[in-house]
């Protein structure tokens, strides 16, 4: 029973093995990608392993330090997806002879299993470790391009930040430790409000939403985000930019909610600031660049702010919108890395604004979805991406936040601005001076991959119940914010935003 | 029954011909004849509606009604009234003048251009049948991403800028008017429209009237721009400029015009009226202002552009009187637009596609070389000064009248805007197609219109000349819409005047036999 509760990480951690264990026997000079599609497999099987999961009843696992519920299913289910869809990317933008690939497929495969882990773990260490596993891949292969500049450079101020940013998370988890005698997130929301050295919880709560905040890139703690992605694979971006962010922002939902809520006077002011600078500051930045990659990774800043507002509103309805928007974000952004890595390859040939114009002249299929993406990310109804921003400031609204709500909305009216850029150039006629870049034929792994994220990206948009109903439900594990949700009855006039 | 659901397939009839359109070849005129028949089923689907309406009966109807999402409870609710019912069926006559007009025009990347055409359509009529604030925020916005793409694509000059500027101009408004409707729904737990009108009117929501100031001021600023009104006007010019001919004939006036009626008048009819002096003043100065530039202009497009806007002042003015007549007015006024300010834009891209500018001071003598051309092109611009017979009379007059008894100074004021556009038209005329050949038109062979540019201008015309003669049947539908909205009974208890009765008005009574 115990090992059914963490079926879709040992799924993965066996997939992992099998493809290292393959790449070590197979000859020098074959071709890797056949344990691309071995790795799609142990992808495909973790998905389902994960949906299997709502079967069981909820509980816990492993001297309680795993819980399985609504909330850790619906975010496996998520890191799956994403990793599926980040494989399929990489089969695409590879060739035969691209070297360390079947590393880089176990790599996916492993980082998945510590972003997993870092959904369901109920205990501070165990989350810590999983934080870990899903950072060290990361930044392996965010170096993954040896023979480019800026790849190493990528890895290694990936890896000096985060390390650093894991030490506070460390020293918070010591922190609070100290102040309570416990690093277990039920004991902590039973006992520690009966702490008597309440300061060493809160400087502990900082250390850890400094540490969390580099995780999610949010702004004052972004400064490495344009550099990774720029220089990093455009696959691994596409994995890096969605899944560990995912899973971090569902440890914060764990501590702040789960753990500490009864803290939610400090804590709430702080992220409300978080959410502001981030919305601010990567919009702005976004703004001045010339490069896609690094345009894309100012607006991650973004979405890691508006993600961060549904937080702010301390209620059922902020957990579910911040979940919703975590799928709608990681399906168009997934899918807006799937055509960059095509069109640019795996040694990023196109990345100025001004390659992809005339796109959708070049590839039809490539340009009109690349709009799709753009369009989500701009908040366009009928896409993910409007469903995501409305939950969110609905929720924000709902808890009285007038003034965030406004940032928030004034602030993706600025986001439109570079992303209609980058439409309008997809759309423009191609500059008659530039060199006709060839773009190849999408393969089916391409295909495949536009296909799930384009499909998620328009399902959430013009049928978001399903997906809505799983992250209300995800929602409803949190007892600290047990008011009821909201379902007032149609033309009562409720006042019940008065908080 | 498929009548049960006419709403849904008028909406829908042209994004499914679109999606048919991706996966059309790009041979011959296979996309444009595709996208031509969609046009006439959607026009054809949506003469349902006049022949079916009840006339007699002022709520809304062929409504369909049901749930989208659970919670927050977003419904699927479609409805048209008297005010949306032409709305929806001038947005479905144009559609098929659109494709025609762009037959010639857009002979490269015809693919892109039709499917994006066709989800421009759905987006307009969504935006006239929603009744749910979020289905309509929906097509609302959505309406902005293919107008944005076509014109970036299509725009000659600067393209890319101008969509920028469009969308930029719309879509940041528009934010703001997502906190408005999100903050309504904070307070009442609803997203429809009917019930919110109820709960705003009873006044038990409890929230302070500075908040609802701001809601209401929210929601006319969005629309505003969209219409545009004085002073936010600035992406107007630039945007026909750039935009093919079947999107600028729609780009302004009737979207976000229906809009301040449907919400604005209908959601927040005291802040409205709080707010009606200062937008008269911007409807007068956006009269005299329009009108000046277009006087001013020497390329075509830019001087229908400026004249579109100061005819939609009018319309901004005949609603701000919150006179019954002049909403009816101001109603008619806005079809008007539609069709003339349309046909206007077609016959000079008709000019554009024969000599190559727009430039009015390289034309002159033409009438003798394009007689059929001239002759429309005289009917348009004597529809539009508001010639008796003609359909800008109807909706000038009835706006003039409605409004002259609330604010005698003002509409005076505004009147000598219809002196002014009647100048900068016939100047236009006089230059384009009188006195003697310039050098472009002697040294150029042109042929006179051929038939699908009569089939695209003949339809229009009679149009115009039916909507002069005809005005009683579009009015009996539009003012039950109206007197609902603005109740008659309170108007002429706050101002104190006699609304003089619509039939009195009508074009056929001389002026003096108003009570």
């Amino acid at each position: 029973m115990n090992a059914l509760r963490i079926l879709p990480e040992i799924v993965l951690t066996v997939a992992g093995i099998l493809v290292m264990l393959a790449d070590a026997t197979m000859a020098k000079a074959a071709s890797r990608k056949p344990l691309g599609w071995l790795a799609v497999l142990g992808a495909l099987a973790a998905l389902g392993a994960s949906l299997w999961q709502y079967s069981l009843p909820p509980g816990t696992a492993y001297f309680d330090v795993v819980r399985t519920d609504a909330f850790s299913v619906f975010f496996h289910v998520l890191i799956a997806g994403i990793v599926l869809a980040a494989l399929l990317i990489t089969l695409d933008s590879v060739s035969d002879t691209t070297e360390g690939l079947g590393e880089l497929f176990a790599l996916m495969l492993f980082g998945s299993v510590g972003m997993m882990f870092m959904t369901c773990a109920t205990e501070l260490l165990l989350i810590f470790i999983a934080l870990e596993i899903s950072s060290i891949s990361t930044y392996i292969m965010a170096g993954f391009r040896r023979k480019s500049a800026k790849s190493p450079e990528s890895a290694l101020k990936y890896f000096l930040l985060g390390s650093f940013a894991t030490a506070f998370f460390l020293y918070g988890i010591a922190l609070i430790f100290g102040a309570t005698g416990s690093t277990s997130i039920d004991f902590l929301a039973a006992h520690a409000a009966a702490s008597h050295t309440p300061w060493l919880l809160y400087v502990g709560l900082a250390m850890i939403v400094i540490g969390l905040g580099f995780k999610v890139s949010a702004a004052p703690f972004h400064v490495w985000t344009p550099d990774v992605y720029e220089g990093a694979p455009s696959p691994v971006v596409a994995l890096m930019s969605t899944g560990p962010k995912a899973a971090a922002f569902a440890v914060l939902l764990r501590i702040v909610y789960g753990a500490l809520p009864f803290l939610h006077a400090h804590w709430v002011p702080i992220l409300w600031w978080l959410a502001v600078l981030s919305m601010t500051i990567g919009n702005l930045g976004a703004l001045r660049q010339r490069n896609v990659k690094r345009m894309l990774a100012y607006s991650s800043i973004a979405h890691a702010g508006y993600l961060l507002v549904a937080f702010t509103a301390f209620s059922a309805d902020g957990i579910a919108a911040a979940s919703f928007y975590a799928v709608s974000y990681a399906a168009m952004n997934v899918g807006i890395f799937a055509v960059i890595s095509h069109a640019g390859g795996y040694d990023d040939r196109l990345t100025l604004l001004d390659d992809y114009r005339g796109l959708a002249y070049r590839s039809p299929l490539l340009g009109g979805a690349m709009a799709l993406f753009l369009v989500s990310l701009i908040g366009i109804p009928f896409t993910g991406g409007f469903f995501g921003k409305f939950y969110v400031f609905a929720a924000a609204l709902h808890s009285g936040l007038v003034w965030l709500t406004i940032i928030g909305l004034v602030n993706s009216g600025i986001a439109a601005f570079y992303y209609l850029r980058v439409v309008t150039a997809v759309y423009a006629r191609p500059a008659e001076t530039a060199p006709v870049m060839s773009i190849p034929r999408p393969s089916l792994p391409l295909l495949i991959a536009l296909f799930l994220t384009a499909a998620t990206t328009l399902v959430l948009g013009i049928v978001p119940q399903n997906v809505l109903s799983a992250a209300q439900a995800a929602a409803r594990t949190y007892s600290s914010v047990s008011q009821p949700l909201p379902t007032p009855a149609p033309g009562s006039a409720m006042n019940t935003a008065s908080r | 029954m498929l009548t049960d659901r006419i709403l849904t397939l008028i909406t829908f009839v042209p994004i499914g011909g679109a999606l048919v359109v991706a996966l059309l070849p790009r041979r011959g005129r296979v996309i444009q004849i595709f996208t031509l028949l969609v046009t006439l089923l959607t026009f054809g689907l949506s003469l349902h509606l006049p022949v079916h309406f009840d006339y007699a009966q002022h709520g809304f109807q062929f409504v369909e009604n049901e749930a989208w999402v659970a919670n927050p409870a977003i419904r699927y609710h479609l409805g048209v009234d008297g005010l949306s019912l032409w709305l929806v069926l001038l947005t479905t006559f144009l559609a098929p003048i659109g494709v025609l007009v762009s037959w010639r025009a857009i002979e490269t990347r015809t693919k892109e251009f039709y499917f994006l055409f066709l989800l421009q359509q759905t987006a307009m009529i969504g935006v006239f049948v929603a009744l749910d604030m979020i289905l309509y925020y929906g097509f609302w916005e959505l309406s902005l991403v293919p107008m944005a793409i076509l014109i970036a694509m299509f725009g000659p000059g600067k393209g890319r800028q101008a969509a920028i500027k469009f969308f930029l101009y719309t879509f940041l408004p528009s934010a703001l008017l997502l906190v408005a409707i999100l903050w309504l729904y904070a307070k009442t737990g609803t997203f429809e429209f009917s019930q919110l009108q109820s709960l705003l009117a009873s006044g038990s929501l409890g929230v302070s009237s500075t908040a609802l100031a701001w809601a209401s001021l929210a929601f006319l600023v969005a629309f505003a721009v969209k219409v545009p009104v004085f002073p936010l006007h600035g992406w107007l010019a630039d945007v026909i400029q750039e935009a093919p001919t079947a999107m600028a004939m729609v780009v302004a006036g009737k979207l976000g015009l229906y809009s301040i009626f449907r919400f604005n008048l209908g959601l927040f009819p005291a802040q409205s009226r709080a707010i009606a002096p200062l937008m008269i003043a911007l409807a007068v100065i956006g009269i005299l202002y329009g009108a000046l530039l277009a006087l001013a202009q020497s390329d075509m497009k830019r001087l229908v552009a400026y004249s579109i806007l100061g005819n939609l002042s009018f319309c901004i003015l005949g609603i701000f009187c919150f006179a019954l007549t002049g909403l009816n007015g101001a109603v008619f006024q806005t079809l008007n637009e539609g069709v003339t300010g349309g046909a206007l834009l077609v016959l000079v891209s008709f000019l554009y596609e024969r000599y190559g500018t727009y430039d009015m001071s390289l034309y002159g003598g033409l009438a003798g070389k394009l007689p059929m051309l001239a002759t429309l092109y005289v009917i348009t611009g004597l529809a539009l000064v508001g010639l008796p017979l003609l359909n800008g009379f109807v909706g000038e007059f009835l706006v003039l009248s409605g409004s002259f008894p609330v604010h005698p100074a003002w509409v005076g004021v505004a009147t000598l805007g219809v002196i002014l556009s009647a100048s900068y038209m016939l100047w236009m005329v006089q230059r384009i197609f009188y006195g003697q050949p310039s050098p472009l038109v002697t040294n150029r062979v042109s042929m006179d219109l051929n038939a699908r540019e009569h089939l695209t201008l003949w339809p229009m015309a009679v149009l115009m000349l039916a909507m002069g003669v005809l005005s009683p049947y579009w009015i009996k539908a539009i003012d039950g819409a109206m007197s609902g909205l603005a109740n008659p009974a309170s108007l002429s208890a706050t101002h104190a005047v006699p609304t003089p009765t619509l039939r009195a008005a009508l074009p056929a009574a001389p002026v003096t036999e108003k009570p």
